[in-house]
């Protein structure tokens, strides 16, 4: 289980540089509401370590340059990204 | 429990291009500077910046300040002040090439100089054509500026506080800034920082609307505890609609897509802007494009099935140009509105995305107000630079580029006004007693509500209010009813309700003190819209149109003023505006045509 403080600082990483990165992450955040496990966790927060472009640039898959750890949150992202 | 009090030369807060040019001369003239942001400086804003920084460099075609100064004072329908604008574009090609000294990545010619693209507004021989002065990374501008900024800062030994929000001025006595509350996340602690100075550099506040290009961190924090603090904001009625929003989702399209040759089409297929303005045709200004766009999309020729937007045209680009140098748009188009631009035009829609007021200051980034008949008195410890502030370079319309240009040109100047005034051998004035108690009390109240709305619904509700009643479309009537709506958002606003009372990364407690923020911002832009009886530059109103007495339904005679609002009484002062430049002769104004 994660705990609140986990969790509102997850939201808080989630507030980014610009738009198409908020917008992705807000979609994610009101899809799933405090469901991730510990993994999902781990990657999303390893993600959101990136700078916005590398982060943007995974997302959109123009990069696949990112952490081999992340790989299934990579692809939820670009699920939610592709389904909006 | 008392509050841990840091101690510094000077507090910047804000780690946005500002923020961080501001910091970097403090620091290396070896000053002790704390820099205060949200979140991680490099995710600032400012990353979001795509098409350049604006300096007449002349390195693609004939170009100097000259021109440059020209067309902001135009770009600004003279509400600029022409000695900030002249100060400006004089500095704009050091600035440049100090970050390029610094490592700054710009594209380049093939003979090495820093390549330069055309944007809206600016041109060559006042105003006879469009001439190259954006000076750009790729179309990742903003990004590769805070990255350049970032290293350098950490190399001369700023101290970053990063994920503090900042609360609150602390004034003295004698009205003196002496240092600013500041809550740590982390742990959900309020501390003091006491400093000989502290700097505004918050950026804009772009979410007080509900369509707009600005990320979702845009609360207007430094508006906010500059108003709470007694202090004027200036020309807040004036926001920029960028003309290529994508519609539906408000991620912005750069204006480097029409610099490098996009064409907007109304549903006839038909380059409107050809129409509207001969010479600089999409190249014209962000206000006159957006209004024209604006204006066909009322006269029945947007495109789409509701006829409610219009098509941005890349596709006789090529794929070879579009993906070397406008990447970032071919993204956009496939995730944000399922087009590929390189085939098909793109949806777009004029969406806000600037604040041309805010905190006033003059040239050297010293805040300044109206007192004892010297409406430029300055306030000692306060300085503001960047989008937060209004020096007044954009006046009622900022021209593309001018921003990042503005952080750097301000944010050296203030840091240089700073090291020249040897802060570093000036005392501390003291704190008054109970410094951080006003702060205390605004988180006490909510840590203490047993009922209420939550911030986000009241925000939400502020958001649709503005979008409806300050947006591109203005009318006297629909603004006035806005100020009465959000004169009751406010009322609603003081009786916000946490889910959450912990304290350790209380993302609900911060977000209620952003809507503190945004109240205020949202406040000043209403009701100094619904005040200016004229039509200028961003802020257009239907029932001021185009006359003989008064063109384009600017009336200089009456209006020539910045606006000052203050919280206190939702009251209104007016200041003239500086048609004075510092050395060359004033430009007269004159009806804006393209
Ligand atoms: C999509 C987009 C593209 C743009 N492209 C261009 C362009 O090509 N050229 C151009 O000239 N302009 C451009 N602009 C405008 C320009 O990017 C901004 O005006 C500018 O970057 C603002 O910089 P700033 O330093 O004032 O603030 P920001 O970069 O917004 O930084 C604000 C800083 O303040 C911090 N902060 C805010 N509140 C608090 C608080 N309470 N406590 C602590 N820290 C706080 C934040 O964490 C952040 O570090 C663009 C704008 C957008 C939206």
């Amino acid at each position: 289980m994660l705990s609140d403080a986990e969790l509102s600082k997850l939201r808080w990483r989630c507030r980014r540089g610009f738009l198409e990165n908020d917008l992705v992450l807000e979609r994610l955040l009101k899809a799933r509401g405090n469901e991730f496990t510990r993994d999902e966790f781990t990657q999303l927060k390893a993600l959101l370590e990136l700078d916005d472009n590398n982060l943007w640039d995974i997302i959109a898959g123009r990069n696949d340059d990112y952490p081999p750890d992340t790989e299934p949150m990579v692809a939820t992202l670009r699920q939610t990204l592709s389904t909006h | 429990m008392a509050q841990t009090i840091h101690k510094y030369d000077a507090v910047v807060v804000g780690a946005g291009g500002a923020g961080m040019r501001c910091s970097l001369q403090l620091a290396k003239a070896g000053l002790r500077v704390a820099v205060l942001s949200k979140v991680f400086p490099t995710r600032s804003h400012t990353v979001a910046a795509q098409g350049g920084i604006g300096a007449s460099l002349g390195n693609m075609d004939e170009d100097n300040w000259h021109y440059h100064f020209y067309d902001t004072v135009k770009g600004s329908d003279w509400l600029g002040d022409q000695d900030a604008i002249e100060f400006m574009c004089r500095e704009a090609p050091k600035v440049v090439y100090e970050l390029e000294h610094m490592g700054m990545p710009f594209d380049r010619n093939p003979d090495g100089t820093i390549y330069q693209r055309p944007f809206g507004g600016h041109s060559a021989k006042y105003g006879e054509k469009p001439v190259p002065r954006a000076c750009a990374a790729a179309d990742r501008t903003g990004h590769a500026m805070l990255h350049t900024l970032y290293q350098n800062n950490v190399r001369n030994k700023t101290q970053f506080f990063v994920e503090w929000m900042a609360l609150d001025l602390i004034r003295d006595s004698e009205g003196d800034v002496v240092g600013v509350t500041a809550l740590e996340m982390e742990t959900g602690e309020v501390a003091i920082f006491h400093a000989k100075c502290v700097l505004l550099a918050t950026g804009g506040a772009g979410r007080i609307f509900a369509a707009s290009t600005n990320a979702f961190i845009n609360t207007g924090d430094g508006l906010g505890m500059a108003a709470r603090a007694g202090i004027p904001l200036e020309d807040m009625e004036f926001w920029q609609f960028h003309p290529t929003g994508v519609h539906n989702a408000g991620v912005l399209l750069t204006e480097g897509c029409r610099g490098e040759g996009a064409i907007l089409r109304n549903k006839n297929g038909e380059r409107f802007m050809e129409r509207y303005a001969p010479k600089l045709k999409d190249l014209a200004p962000r206000d006159f494009v957006s209004r024209c766009m604006d204006q066909e999309i009322k006269e029945g020729r947007g495109c789409g099935p509701n006829g409610d937007y219009i098509a941005l045209d890349l596709t006789h680009l090529g794929g070879e140009t579009i993906m070397k140098r406008l990447p970032s748009v071919h993204e956009i188009g496939k995730n944000f509105a399922n087009v590929d631009v390189i085939k098909e035009p793109i949806p777009v829609v004029p969406t806000i995305h600037y604040q041309m007021g805010g905190v006033p200051t003059n040239i050297h980034g010293q805040v300044v107000v109206p007192k004892n008949g010297n409406p430029n008195t300055i306030i000692n410890g306060l300085y503001a630079i960047g989008e937060a502030s209004c020096v007044s370079v954009h006046g009622a319309n900022r021209l593309g580029t001018n921003s990042l240009l503005d952080l750097l040109v301000f944010g050296r100047a203030a840091g240089n006004h700073l090291v020249e005034t040897a802060l570093g051998s000036k005392a501390h004035k003291p704190l008054p007693a109970n410094a951080a108690d006003y702060s205390l009390s605004r988180i006490a109240v909510l840590d203490n509500s047993t009922s209420g709305e939550y911030p986000q619904d009241v925000a939400n509700d502020l958001r649709k209010t503005m979008q409806l009643h300050a947006g591109v479309f203005r009318t006297q009537a629909s603004m006035d009813e806005g100020v009465k709506k959000v004169v009751a958002i406010d009322e609603r606003a003081k009786h916000l309700s946490l889910k959450d009372k912990s304290k350790i990364f209380n993302t609900a407690r911060v977000e209620a003190l952003e809507v503190a923020n945004l109240m205020e911002a949202a406040k000043a832009t209403m009701v100094s819209a619904a005040a200016r009886k004229e039509s200028r530059g961003a802020h257009t109103v239907d029932d001021y149109g185009d006359t003989v007495e008064h063109p384009l339904g600017r009336n200089d005679q009456e209006w020539m003023k910045h606006t000052l609002w203050y919280t206190e009484g939702n009251r209104l002062d007016y200041k003239p505006v500086n048609l004075k430049p510092l050395t060359v002769e004033s430009i007269p104004p004159v009806k804006r045509t393209f």
